[in-house]
């Protein structure tokens, strides 16, 4: 009885996260829009409920009601799996991520490591797409987006490093209660640097957004897809930009804790905080796929490997001996 | 508990059935994708065994990278022309003794180790490391590997380092005849170097590539 009765209240909390998440990234979307038709002096989206709010779930309904097209010579079970993999590892990211030192659905020992777990499997949704086209522009966006992201997963990885010789726990919540008095961005700001453009890389954003360049590649791994199973890499894509942001947040940016320790601040619940820092970054991310030119596929590799790579373990060189100098490495 | 045991079963009967299909399975992209479930699911029961880190880091570097290049390869081939020859040649039959061959070796092996355990009851008690188990098994991995064995940690990042080069040196070829792109050139040009002002003759015409 009391097994059934903490099932029960697992799905009722894992719907309370997925539900806003959902809503949210549907906000997301009508947000990306707006920044980018305000940078290039449009109106963006604005028909739809006040300032346009609903237009996303226009989209979606009208997502909903076109014909799911699945082509004759594609491989059928993998074509139709490659949506919903992309979209179940978007969310299941969510249950590690804190939003208060007690609102958090899984505080697992290995949080960061579940986290960079579950993004690097998010390649899998665009190669299985790719391939189970088996169309030449799905392929070609795949075998890109692939690479893409297996390149600077290795980058993130040693990021990751540098936060967690400053930590010395691997959990998510450790990692912001550690930048109670400093936060991260400060003494390891290249590091946030690199990640930000790391994140746009692994998320596909402009200007990075090679896997699916138009002009070169029709869609990319999407070309063949539509109606609802479209929606669904679409949702999963956002869903992921979100996560990039709420990983920088945490990582860099104090997370929950509120920027400094006085009334009006502290005031402010924490999840509101990380919600704000979240929208921060995002609004970053719109306004750089609005100004940045898309890179060269080459230069984009080249950024990756000889420049982000070389640099950031130097970093880790550099922190480590610090920290070891001046004995401030966390001790257990 | 029940659910305990119910999961593992699970996971187990996924990762069971998921490696037997990656050598039955006909299609060879599929069965690297049943790799990678089995990877998955073993990894789960590396966490139900509450040694997490190892299954994240299995996720991480079998599931995140090495299956992906598995994969790039397998897709690369030409799936429709080697498909199903495994099956339909004539030549299956000498393929089967090997294979066979491999598998009694390593269910020997197994059974050694399994009965090794049954041999040997005071096995746990004897292995040389002391095992805290306040520390969470992260902590208590990172003391073994980088305090305890530093010395062969160290070698063997220096082997792999040797194996890396001579990856590279291997598959690494000058050509020559190849047009490259220099970023810092492409950057650093400017309107002097790219533009130049001509007084062209009537009927005479420039010569471009001067």
């Amino acid at each position: 009885m009391s097994e059934l009765f903490i099932f029960f209240e697992q799905i009722y909390r894992i719907l309370f996260l997925l539900v806003p998440v959902l809503v949210s990234v549907a906000m997301i979307v009508w947000l990306d829009r707006r920044v980018w038709a305000f940078v290039q002096k449009r109106r963006g989206p604005n028909v739809v409920g006040p300032f346009g709010l609903f237009q996303t779930l226009a989209d979606a309904l009208k997502y909903i009601f076109k014909e799911i097209i699945i082509p004759a010579s594609s491989n059928k079970v993998i074509f139709i799996l490659a949506p919903i993999v992309t979209m179940t590892l978007a969310l299941i990211s969510w249950a590690v991520i804190p939003f208060s030192e007690t609102f958090v659905l899984a505080d697992i020992n290995v949080g960061i490591l579940y986290l960079f777990a579950v993004s690097s499997l998010g390649v899998y949704g665009i190669i299985m797409g790719g391939w189970a086209s088996n169309s030449k522009y799905p392929f070609l966006g795949a075998i890109r987006s692939a690479a893409q992201m297996v390149s600077y997963e290795v980058s993130i990885g040693v990021i990751i490093i540098n936060v967690l010789l400053c930590v010395g726990s691997l959990n998510l919540s450790d990692i912001v209660l550690a930048q109670k008095d400093l936060w991260f961005v400060i003494p390891l700001f290249p590091m946030f640097i690199i990640f930000f453009i790391s994140a746009l890389a692994e998320t596909n954003r402009p200007p990075f957004d090679l896997p699916e360049a138009e002009a070169e590649l029709v869609a990319g791994y999407q070309t063949e897809y539509s109606g609802m199973m479209y929606a669904m890499f679409w949702l999963g894509e956002y869903a992921n930009i979100l996560l990039m942001c709420a990983m920088g947040s945490i990582l860099f940016l104090g997370g929950w804790l509120s920027p400094i320790d006085l009334f009006p601040f502290n005031v402010i619940p924490a999840p509101i905080w990380l919600i704000l820092k979240i929208l921060f970054l995002f609004i970053l991310f719109a306004l750089i796929k609005a100004i940045v030119p898309r890179y060269r596929y080459d230069q984009l590799m080249k950024l990756g490997w000889k420049i982000f790579l070389p640099f950031s373990l130097i970093y880790v060189v550099l922190t480590a001996s610090f920290l070891m100098y001046f004995d401030l490495l966390p001790g257990n | 508990m029940i659910a305990h045991a119910i999961v593992f079963y699970i996971f187990s009967l996924i990762a069971i059935v998921s490696a037997i299909m990656v050598t039955v399975s006909k299609n060879t992209v599929n069965s690297v994708f049943f790799l990678i479930l089995d990877f998955i699911s073993i990894s789960c029961l590396f966490i139900m065994i509450g040694a997490e880190f190892l299954g994240m880091i299995m996720l991480i570097v079998y599931v995140g990278a090495v299956a992906v290049l598995f994969l790039f390869v397998v897709m690369m081939l030409n799936v429709a022309q080697q498909k199903n020859e495994w099956f339909n040649s004539s030549g299956r039959s000498s393929h089967i003794p090997v294979g066979l061959l491999v598998s009694i070796i390593i269910f020997f092996e197994l059974i050694i180790v399994i009965g090794g355990w049954k041999y040997k009851p005071d096995l746990l008690d004897s292995i040389a490391i002391e095992i805290n188990t306040d520390l969470t098994n992260t902590q208590s991995l990172g003391s073994v590997i980088y305090t305890d064995y530093i010395h062969l940690f160290q070698l063997s990042g220096m082997v792999l380092l040797v194996a890396m080069i001579g990856a590279i040196v291997l598959t690494f070829r000058q050509r020559s005849g190849v047009k490259r792109q220099s970023y810092f050139k492409q950057i650093s040009r400017d309107r002097k170097d790219g533009i130049e002002l001509v007084d062209v003759e009537n009927n005479k015409g420039v010569k471009i590539d001067a």
